[in-house]
């Protein structure tokens, strides 16, 4: 009764399942990351831990090169593959609402589309609604149709994630969480230490079976670009808000000193993670999302280099153009990111802190 | 006459598993131009290398990721006892005592350990575990490898190894089926393995029963340079009808099922051939002790097919197989999906039932649970197979290798007629029986494989300046 017969006829879980139950008579893998000790912990599979195993795993790739069952093995395991392909199904499964499932995630010229309707929505909001008077920015939007603009694209994209992520607890049966479970996930998340192939000190991608830091880092400067840009918006809100400090700010204020370099680890990291794409395996990872994929760490990265471009352009007659492009970007990003790449933060953070709670146990 | 044929190697190198690949990096590190002739293609490089899982290795202390201390001795007498004294001390005591180096060497060579795994905690002091197994270590020696410059060729296979007057000259070699052709050396070191993958030649060992065996590694191990050069009166050692088999899923694919088909459910369970009938004292001993025994034994039933028959009780007492055991609500059903004789089954499992005893049942140690007044006695672990679901597995002989290798001595050198050849050396399984000449001792054979490649490699280094020197005067 060989294993394969049937193989072309399994759903995506059930082909992460059966190369996982291959996996657990194996563990050959076990000192990669957190998927394989997870794993060990169970005989049987049920939907939701092959949701939860999915969502553990970030794609290191180091479990398909040490694999001694790959193709053209009658097993033909490539476990990052079908984890990869089960994860981009849930997130799928759980995206609100589900009309834009699968959307942007899987369609780069979703992505640019969404990308043209920001600029023109903006390009439209600074002829049609231009102020009378303002300083720096607000010479050319004013704040209110600022805000008008993007508390609604902030809020509805986190309310849509937040739904996601609640879909997602009760599918793999999430107990209540504990200080001690978010300690153990924002740590691993804050060094991808499923990134970092374990004792092996590399993940796999652009240089296939040996071991690298380069994708690691690289999302790293992302994560925390990212991270730093969001941190410098916040702290203008509050010196508009609590302080009564409203924008241009100068370089050494904190929106600036938390901005610019995210906005360099944001365009440098995004570029480069593209690069990195264009060198990595394709079929090691979900091959119908990479188009999106591209599109999401594309937009990511000049959304960071429009920022800066704008920040550079400060008094000049450029800010016209550069202000909308920038804010035509960050607008499609918002709206779309339950949608995109994106939403892999928010669900592998969940399934850290799951993790954290199971290995608890 | 393609490139690599033009020119004259330092280092011929035959074969691509942790032996070949030791040789060639110890070869290239000395500066020789070193060639690596591997049979398999790139997907399957490295035979039965890229299967395993650890090395056994001498410490004295703690050492990476081996706890606590495994001194020469101890090593020795484990060796001793699984082989029943089948053993060259010298060159098993070489082996032995090199070990210990080895493991900082390979970790320079691109090797990472990992604390032993789950399901394998009582080898955590002797054996180090390969991060990602052997295939991850048999990558990180052909990054090594490549980077010191070395020329590997895939998908080619040594046909004849061309000895004159005691020395080697060149190898025959087909390259992905192409027309043969010579590649000439100044050293040669010869690891490619033992014979398991020519099935023809283990039925005329072992008898037409061979042709049921599983195997549970490379298919590219087919020994036609073994045979070469025995058949050029190379000197042998090793036991040639003998095979180290033991007890795997019956159900495993012919060859290279790998780790994944072993089986850990005998102690457990019920064990009868095809008719219904039970052969052997099922709990005599802990499963990793056991295993290579039953190879045999189900290799001596008909058909060469057993079946392991465990209750609902005992489901989750053993690691998780790769294939789902098959299952039924009745004996009966059982039988009949598993194609034995029903009646047969229950008359031998009723049987069974009615000579098990009451007392403590403990899965990890040797408990005394024994049957009372049946033939053959289960002398731990008796338990009556009674609780629905019941489950049952096929199990077949699994052949791991072969004892039958070429003789070398403590330099690896090879010997024809009881002298040494010049300019050949031998390492890894195609030699192993110059140490193991029976049983199996875990993680020794990645131990034989990294000591003797690496002298062989060296010693072959040496020899090509030597074989240069003399051709230049
Ligand atoms: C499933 C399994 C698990 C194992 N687990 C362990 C373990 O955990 N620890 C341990 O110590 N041992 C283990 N062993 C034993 C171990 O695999 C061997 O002892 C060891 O790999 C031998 O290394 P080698 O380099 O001599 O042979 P191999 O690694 O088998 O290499 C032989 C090479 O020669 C090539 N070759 C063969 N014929 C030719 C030809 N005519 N021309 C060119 N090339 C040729 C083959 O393609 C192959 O690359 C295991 C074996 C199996 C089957
Ligand atoms: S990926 Fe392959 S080598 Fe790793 S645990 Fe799974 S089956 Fe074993
Ligand atoms: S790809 Fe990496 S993270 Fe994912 S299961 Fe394999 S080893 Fe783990």
């Amino acid at each position: 009764m060989p294993l394969d017969q049937t193989r072309t006829e399994l759903s995506t879980t059930e082909e992460a399942r059966r190369q996982i139950e291959i996996c657990n008579a194996c563990r050959y893998c076990e000192g990669y990351c957190s998927v394989f000790p997870a794993i060990t912990l169970q005989r049987s599979f049920s939907d939701g831990d092959i949701t939860q195993l999915a969502n553990l795993c970030h794609n290191c790739r180091g479990c398909y090169y040490a694999c001694q069952y790959t193709d053209p093995h009658e097993f033909q395991i490539n476990l990052p593959k079908a984890l990869a392909e089960a994860r981009t199904e849930s997130w799928e499964r759980f995206a609100w609402p589900g009309i834009f499932s699968g959307l942007f995630q899987r369609s780069g010229v979703a992505v640019v589309a969404a990308l043209i309707a920001g600029f023109a929505l903006l390009f439209w909001a600074g002829q049609a609604l231009r102020p009378e008077s303002g300083e720096g920015f607000y010479a050319f939007l004013s704040h209110s149709v600022m805000v008008a603009i993007f508390m609604p694209a902030f809020l509805l994209p986190l309310l849509a994630i937040a739904l996601g992520l609640r879909g997602y607890w009760s599918e793999v049966g999430g107990a209540s969480v504990r200080l001690s479970h978010l300690k153990r996930a924002f740590a691993e998340a804050a060094r991808l230490k499923d990134l970092s192939g374990g004792v092996a000190g590399g993940c796999n991608f652009e240089k296939e079976d040996r071991y690298t830091n380069v994708r690691r880092w690289h999302h790293q400067a992302v994560m925390y670009g990212f991270l730093l840009c969001f941190a410098s918006t916040g702290s203008a809100t509050l010196l508009h808000y609590v302080f009564d400090m409203p924008a241009p700010y100068g370089l050494f204020s904190l929106p600036k000193l938390l901005g610019i370099p995210g906005g360099l680890l944001l365009t440098l990291g995004g570029l480069g993670m593209a690069v990195l794409k264009t060198r990595g395996e394709k079929e090691l990872g979900a091959p119908a999302l990479w188009g999106g994929e591209m599109a999401f760490v594309l937009l990511l990265s000049f959304t960071g280099a429009s920022g800066l471009a704008l920040y550079a352009a400060t008094g000049t007659a450029l800010v016209g153009i550069l202000l909308p492009v920038h804010l035509g970007a960050v607008l499609a990003f918002f709206l779309t990111a339950p949608y995109t790449k994106m939403v892999h933060g928010f669900f592998r953070l969940a399934a850290l802190v799951r993790n954290a709670q199971m290995q608890e146990k | 006459m393609s490139a690599i044929a033009e020119k004259v190697w330092d280092v011929v190198v035959v074969g691509g598993g942790n032996a070949a690949l030791c040789a060639a990096i110890e070869a290239a590190e000395s500066g020789r131009s070193v060639i690596i002739l591997e049979g398999a293609p790139k997907t399957y490089r490295g035979g039965n290398s890229r299967h395993t899982r650890n090395f056994r290795c001498m410490h004295r202390g703690p050492l990476s990721v081996l706890t606590d201390s495994y001194e020469e001795d101890e090593y020795f007498d484990d060796l001793i006892r699984v082989t029943k004294g089948n053993t060259d001390e010298e060159l098993a005591r070489l082996a032995i005592r090199t070990s210990e180096k080895c493991l900082p060497w390979m970790e320079a060579h691109g090797v990472r350990f990992q604390p032993s795994l789950s399901g394998t905690l009582s080898l955590g002091r002797t054996n180090a575990f390969f991060l990602g197994g052997g295939k991850a270590l048999v990558n990180a020696y052909y990054n090594t490898a490549a980077d010191l410059g070395v020329e590997v060729v895939y998908e080619a296979q040594v046909t004849h190894v061309e000895i004159e007057d005691g020395r080697f000259n060149a190898v025959e070699v087909e390259i992905a089926g192409g027309a043969k052709q010579r590649i000439e050396g100044r050293t040669v070191v010869l690891a490619s393995g033992g014979f398991q993958g020519d099935i023809d030649w283990l039925a005329r060992a072992w008898g037409p029963a061979a042709r049921n065996f599983l195997i549970r590694g490379t298919p590219y191990n087919r020994g036609v340079v073994l045979k070469d050069m025995l058949d050029q009166g190379a000197d042998s050692v090793g036991d040639p009808t003998q095979c180290h088999a033991v007890a795997i899923d019956g159900r495993a694919p012919k060859f290279d099922g790998g780790i994944v088909t072993r089986l850990d459910c005998v102690p457990f369970s019920v064990v009868v051939n095809k008719n219904g009938e039970r052969f052997y004292d099922e709990g005599e001993d802990v499963w990793p002790k056991r295993y290579a025994i039953w190879g045999r034994l189900v290799a001596a039933q008909p058909d060469q097919v057993a079946y392991s028959i465990i209750d609902s009780k005992s489901a989750n007492l053993f690691m998780p197989s790769v294939f789902p055991a098959v299952q039924a609500d009745t004996l009966e059903g059982l039988a009949e999906k598993m194609g034995l004789p029903a009646g047969k089954l229950r008359q031998t499992v009723d049987a069974f039932n009615a000579a098990c005893r009451d007392g403590t049942f403990h899965p990890t140690e040797l408990d005394g649970l024994a049957t009372e007044g049946v033939e053959p006695q289960k002398t731990n672990w008796a338990r009556p197979i009674t609780d629905p679901p019941f489950y049952g597995y096929s199990l077949r002989p699994g052949v791991t290798f072969t004892y039958l290798g070429l003789k070398v001595d403590e330099t690896a050198r090879v010997t024809m007629g009881g002298r040494k050849l010049e300019n050949v050396w031998a390492a890894g399984e195609i030699m192993a029986g110059s140490i193991l000449g029976e049983g199996y001792l875990a993680g020794f054979g990645m131990t034989i494989g990294t000591v003797f490649g690496r002298i062989a490699g060296q010693q072959a280094a040496k020899g090509a300046v030597r074989g240069e020197n003399s051709h230049a005067a």
